[in-house]
């Protein structure tokens, strides 16, 4: 049995990745014998060249792809040279999580409502500082350069990586490091970003490609902040796919393959850029400068994490006055009146949507888990020392989720998976599958061997020693991987919409499906839907374990 | 009280080639063997293949036997012997009873009675539904060993297990410990640092190179 979820976990992770994409590819050159098209052609690839506005598709998901991961990195990086050990250190590190759990479309909503001309933001300098009397005649969400979706990716990529590199840290010693390099006479943020900085980036790297592909390829991020004339490449995948002209299907798949060829760019512009900050900072290194610009790091530091804090709680702000507002005039901060009304209205609406995110996200998550725990403890009885390499568990955050999910789509066509639920419950599990992985593999490999030891010392058959005693110590942080897997899973929208062809819905779809028709008010009511479910859900991981453990001190020091 | 022996035949131990350990002997019921060496001399690899934990990157000869039986093939739980670490590992998420009736075998009868009998004799009268993390250093080394009796082992391995306590009271214990293993007539053999350890087991003495 564990064997089978061992090799089972492996499959998951490598086989349908990487048939789908090599299926998205057959239509791409004309190959879709289901279309009636037997034979191999480059005409897609002349339909796509020929669409208009498509170099600038192409330029906007480019420089997504480089910007996002640029400027996060170099955010979070500032912030642990200039913070780590402070007050905001420790309070930023307990937002992390929570700041992680707000899903992608919520968040960009939110920023939506926050800096749009009409936006809190225009609303709180109106009319005093700007003389704006009505809202100004602006493109700032949607404009062609895709600054407002770069603005979105920004802010939500850097709790991801700060969360990583808090993760990382303690393998690299950063304290002892910092002390040894002060007592040369490096000052402190110059200290980190010369002895800690180049031993942090290789353990998050991967993570940092992860963010490359997912920035140059995301689709409900880009569908409601970014350009619509012409939009990204990857929404425009998406809407070809959806055409009821199945003809549209060529160009989605040459589209999808160019997808992964400009993901694939990215990262090897990335790499050229690595080698090239390897250089100077080698050159910085030998320099043997140790103060001088230290203020300048310190206090860009010391001001990144709270702006992207601050950008965060506007934006929920903003979904909740929007959500909650009756009438609400555009000079004025706030709404003028308060309605339950856009709740009311909504609230048949909401219940089928609901249902199936929570059936799915939880369906998803519980295999997931039931897989992992098998693989670790398949792991731990063979005493195979992390065989499951590192970069498996990244290939489904490496490749763009609109290449391979198109095969899948193509690959459940050709074997009559219709598709339904139990297929978008397949696919959020291959998404689900490494973010729980990754959450509890550390702590289940981290508990002391000696527990199990001497349970079975005292006559504890494996499965008695696993129910009764690993089980349980490992409570708290299963139940987070749990909060994370169901996090994860109730954010996708690409998934659900491709492989549920728009007929399973879930609270994440038929939010983004609003953005273009729907009022303000109810794209705020189901952003906050949205983003309160995970929020529950790490809430219960926190509080079941307390509840539990109220008489049992040891727990809190058993992670 | 069971009369058992415990035997280790040419048992020898090896790691990428290198010999760690290599030993012949045999412990009566009631007498203590002690193993000292330096760190790395294998002292607790020793321990972990006879408790059958030992890391398959080792590899083992020799044959280990409880009462004439070879136990090389069973699993851990099956060997019947008891381990105490440095640290008393009591489960931090069961009340003490609950650790007490974790050792407990399944069919055994009246449970209760057996831990609060056990309870009283190590002078914890009413300590059932204590929090082990509540216990003081002494209080958790007692029920550590109450634990492994409760669980009517064949055979003990002791790894440094009063190491982490100070003087007075590694005193206190040790003597406990001693006399409650040699009053179940059991062989046990101590691992240890510690030259007063060895001189208060007053049994043979191995030196590991």
């Amino acid at each position: 049995m564990l064997r089978f979820a061992y090799y089972s976990v492996i499959f998951l992770l490598t086989v349908p990745l990487l048939f789908g994409t090599a299926i998205a590819a057959l239509p791409a050159f004309g190959y879709f014998p289901s279309l009636g098209s037997n034979e191999f052609s480059l005409f897609p690839w002349r339909d796509l060249i020929e669409v208009p506005g498509i170099t600038q598709s192409i330029m906007v998901s480019l420089l997504a792809a480089i910007v996002t991961p640029l400027v996060a990195l170099v955010l979070v990086f500032l912030f642990l040279a200039s913070a780590s050990g402070s007050k905001l250190d420790v309070w930023i590190r307990r937002l992390v999580s929570p700041l992680l759990s707000f899903p992608h479309a919520a968040a960009a909503f939110g920023l939506a409502f926050l800096i749009a001309p009409s936006g809190l933001l225009s609303r709180l300098i109106s009319p005093g500082l700007s003389g704006w009397e009505r809202p100004p005649d602006l493109l700032i969400v949607n404009d062609s350069w895709g600054l407002s979706l770069l603005l979105g990716l920004i802010v939500k990529e850097v709790p991801f990586l700060l969360l990583m590199s808090l993760a990382a840290l303690p393998q690299i010693n950063p304290a002892q490091r910092i002390k040894i390099a002060r007592s040369l006479g490096y000052a402190p943020v110059i200290a980190w970003l010369k002895v800690v900085a180049p031993c942090l980036y290789p353990l998050i790297r991967l993570p940092v490609l992860a963010v490359i592909v997912f920035a140059s390829a995301t689709v409900d991020v880009a569908l409601i902040l970014g350009p619509t004339l012409p939009p990204t490449l990857s929404v425009r995948i998406l809407s070809w796919f959806n055409d009821p002209d199945l003809s549209y299907r060529f160009l989605a798949a040459a589209a999808a393959l160019l997808q992964l060829l400009i993901s694939l760019a990215a990262v090897c512009a990335w790499l050229l850029l690595e080698k090239l900050a390897m250089l100077l900072w080698r050159f910085w290194l030998d320099s043997g400068n140790r103060a001088s610009a230290e203020s300048f790091f310190y206090s860009i530091g010391r001001c990144a994490m709270p702006s992207v804090l601050l950008v965060i709680a506007g934006s929920l702000v903003a979904l909740l006055l929007n959500a909650f507002a009756a009438s609400w005039r555009f000079p004025s901060l706030l709404p003028t009146s308060w309605t339950l009304r856009h709740w009311t209205s909504t609230w048949n609406e909401l219940l089928a949507p609901l249902a199936n995110t929570l059936v799915i996200s939880i369906s998803a998550t519980v295999t997931a888990l039931i897989l992992v725990v098998a693989t670790l403890e398949f792991e731990r009885r063979r005493r195979i020392k992390k065989t499951t390499a590192l970069w498996l568990l990244y290939l489904p955050l490496l490749i763009p989720q609109v290449v391979f999910l198109f095969g899948v789509v193509v690959l459940a066509e050709s074997v009559h998976w219709q598709a339904n639920r139990s297929l978008v419950i397949f696919g959020h599990l291959l998404f689900v599958l490494p973010y729980v992985f990754l959450s509890f593999s550390e702590p289940y490999r981290q508990l002391d061997p000696r527990w199990s030891q001497v349970a079975s010392a005292l006559g504890a058959s494996s499965f008695k020693s696993f129910w009764r005693i690993r089980i349980p110590l490992l409570l708290s942080p299963c139940l987070t991987a749990i909060a994370i897997g169901m996090a994860i899973s109730i954010s996708l929208f690409l998934p659900t919409q491709l492989l549920g062809a728009g007929r399973i819905t879930t609270i994440t779809t038929e939010a983004v499906a609003l953005t273009s028709a729907g009022s303000r008010n109810l794209i705020a009511v189901w952003a906050v839907v949205q983003l309160s479910l995970p929020m529950l859900g790490f809430m219960t991981a926190l509080f079941i374990p307390k509840l539990l453990w109220r008489d049992r001190a040891g727990m809190r020091e058993i992670r | 009280m069971s009369q058992s022996r415990l035997e280790l035949s040419d048992v020898k131990l090896s790691l990428n080639g290198k010999t760690l350990v290599e030993i012949n002997c045999s412990v009566n019921a009631g007498e203590i063997l002690t193993v000292m060496g330096p760190s790395g001399s294998g002292k607790s690899s020793l321990l972990a293949h006879i408790a059958g934990f030992l890391d398959p990157a080792f590899n083992a000869s020799g044959v280990v036997l409880i009462n004439g039986e070879d136990i090389g093939g069973l699993p851990a739980e099956q060997r019947k012997i008891g381990l105490l670490f440095q640290d008393p590992l009591l489960f931090p998420h069961l009340s003490i009873a609950g650790n007490l009736r974790f050792a407990l075998p399944a069919q055994q009868s009246n449970k209760n009675h057996l831990i609060s009998e056990g309870l009283k004799e190590i002078g914890l009268a009413g300590f059932e539904h204590r929090d082990p993390a509540t216990l003081s250093g002494g209080q958790e080394s007692r029920v550590a060993l109450l634990r492994l009796l409760l669980s009517s082992p064949k055979a003990v391995l002791l790894d440094e297990p009063f190491s982490r306590l100070d003087s007075q009271l590694r005193r206190e214990i040790r003597t406990q410990v001693f006399d409650k293993l040699r009053d179940a007539g059991l062989p046990t053999i101590l691992v240890t640092h510690d030259q007063a350890d060895a001189d208060a087991a007053a049994g043979e003495v191995l030196y590991l190179a």
